[in-house]
């Protein structure tokens, strides 16, 4: 490890001090250690405001090396300012490569989805996440979630599903979709699309996510059951595009953009993930 | 084939107090103490809600448990519940690892279970028992939910069958008990505690505040439900014409105490207890 001296900066490596990423590496095994459960930590100040994505950010800054490549992407998209914000303080306090291409990042601090491209073993993502209390909607009280949770007690949230059934014939729920993690306890996925939320069901790789504001750490290791809610009835879907294509690149299974063009009030489509699209486009020559 | 019958619920040496209690009431001598005023300790102030309680309740049975308020009926209640913790006690399910483990020592979770599988409650204020802003069916689903089912086209199906059964036109489904009568939202109570077919009911002052026409309604739908059902049921109440109406064994709880136990007709004939005298003479 380089010290802040060899750096010629005023700060530590990584912005935060030892004992911090130390206390939040902690944190972090034991959040992969019970798939699913919010590990509760000490939040640091940043230099950005919480609820912009310290969480992710103290995840980021506490797993990084000088082997790293990190790629951040804001949903979606690489150059949304609060992604070019991040990946600039990132390399400045580190000096670690960047990088807007999936395959290429180790890391992927994400804000509200996953990269259309798999991910590998090697790559691990880190989910910035508003409310990380699955719970909260139905039980505004924390002492009370935390022992539904100890009791495995998710009957609210089920009622919850069943009675927009009732009503809509279809679930609510729909970014941030709950799901059981390992068949015990119930996550919020962050808002990531319901398109995403199947992605995290067996993946190879591992998934931090990390709530700056409620100061929480949870995980979703390699090979963990990730089960939205469902009822036999009524399965889980994904969203549905009527295989609409993206109008830059042409593609049709990703999670597309509805945009409206404010000259002539033209409806189009355009991938989410924008490194995905540019890739295609580059594959066909059409760059 | 044993010609004794083992009981479906056991407790024994139930004790519940609030306080933290001290040496002076926390000893078991059923003589008068000294430092006691009736079930409150003088000296620390702790209240022995209730204190060596024991009893069995048999399948298809309804127990009656009457006493005045303070007597320790609700505390008993919602320990068997698993709402309140005992102080010390044992209870045993003959449903759960043949009634030998006690279940008062089992972990949360499994309490839990034990609440959603076995078990059901009728509070004697609805709004504890029901979410006013779900649906009726979405009430009753609840309890389907948690005893494991998970096809929403079997749920709305039982919980027209269910509300069909309390005399709820089904057309009413799915409006929020806020908006139904103190009767039918008791009688929303009642078809959600039986939703997965529970061994074990407990129902508490069920017919408080009601009129007595309500009352009479309530108390018959509970009589057609045992016949058809043999479920077996504990029935709390400090009103003896309901416990007579209802039950074929009664407990009389004073001060925390069982003070009287028999059946039910044979207490009201010739009490024993002069706590009892007073109750059945008390009667209007």
């Amino acid at each position: 490890m380089k010290t802040a001296q060899e750096h010629n900066q005023s700060y530590n490596y990584a912005f935060l001090d030892e004992p911090s990423k130390r206390e939040i590496r902690r944190k972090t095994l034991k959040a992969v250690a019970i798939p699913g459960y919010q590990v509760p930590f000490a939040s640091r100040e940043l230099p950005i405001a919480r609820g912009w994505g310290t969480g992710g950010l103290q995840l980021t800054l506490s797993l990084i090396g000088d082997d790293d490549c990190v790629k951040v992407i804001d949903q979606g998209s690489d150059d949304s300012v609060n992604a070019v914000s991040i990946r600039n303080l990132v390399q400045e306090t580190t000096n670690v490569s960047v990088t807007t291409q999936t395959e290429a990042a180790t890391i992927i601090q994400s804000r509200h989805r996953i990269p259309e491209v798999p991910l590998t073993p090697e790559q691990v993502l880190v989910l910035q996440v508003p409310k990380p209390e699955p719970l909260r909607n139905v039980e505004s009280s924390e002492k009370r979630t935390r022992i539904q949770h100890g009791e495995k007690n998710y009957n609210a949230m089920w009622l919850e599903l069943y009675e927009d059934i009732v009503k809509w014939d279809h679930a609510l729920f729909d970014a941030d979709y709950p799901v059981m993690v390992h068949g015990r306890y119930l996550m919020a996925p962050s808002p990531i699309p319901r398109w995403d939320t199947p992605k995290l069901h067996q993946s190879s790789f591992l998934t931090l996510l990390g709530a700056g504001r409620e100061k929480k750490i949870y995980a979703v290791p390699p090979y963990t059951d990730v089960e939205p809610l469902q009822f036999d009835d009524y399965p889980f879907q994904v969203e549905s595009f009527n295989s609409k294509a993206c109008t830059r690149c042409g593609s049709t299974d990703v999670f597309l953009e509805e945009n409206t063009d404010e000259t002539n009030g033209e409806v189009h489509y355009q991938c989410s993930d924008t490194a995905y699209c540019n890739k295609v486009l580059d594959e066909k020559g059409g760059r | 084939m044993s010609l004794v019958e083992s009981p479906l619920l056991s407790i024994r040496n139930f004790y519940k107090k609030y306080g933290d209690g001290c040496l002076f009431c926390t000893t078991d001598s059923e003589s008068e103490n000294p430092y006691m005023d009736g079930n409150r300790c003088l000296e620390c102030g702790t209240v022995w809600a209730c204190r060596n309680l024991n009893f069995d309740l048999y399948q298809g049975e309804i127990l009656g448990i009457v006493g005045e308020s303070g007597s320790g009926k609700s505390t008993l209640v919602k320990s068997l519940f698993f709402n309140e913790e005992p102080t010390y006690g044992e209870m045993y399910l003959a449903s759960y690892r043949d009634g030998e483990q006690n279940v008062f020592d089992c972990s949360h979770q499994t309490k839990r279970y034990l609440q959603n599988h076995e078990l059901g409650m009728v509070d004697q204020n609805p709004y504890h028992g029901l979410r006013m802003d779900y649906s009726s069916g979405g009430n009753i689903a609840e309890k389907l939910i948690a005893a494991d089912y998970s096809h929403v086209g079997q749920m709305v199906e039982r919980a027209e069958e269910l509300l069909e059964k309390v005399e709820i036109p089904v057309a009413r489904m799915n409006e929020p008990p806020r908006k139904f009568s103190g009767g039918m939202q008791q009688r929303v109570q009642i078809s959600k505690a039986l939703a997965n077919r529970p061994p074990l009911l407990l129902l508490g002052e069920i017919t408080t505040g009601l009129d007595l026409s309500v009352q009479a309604r309530v108390l018959d739908l509970i009589r057609t439900i045992q016949q058809e059902l043999k479920v077996s049921m504990i029935v709390i109440s400090h009103d003896l014409g309901v416990i007579r109406m209802l039950t074929d064994r009664t407990l009389v709880l004073n001060q925390g105490r069982i003070v009287e136990n028999g059946l039910t007709d044979q207490i009201m004939e010739d009490p024993q207890h002069a706590y009892t005298q007073l109750l059945v003479h008390s009667l209007l």
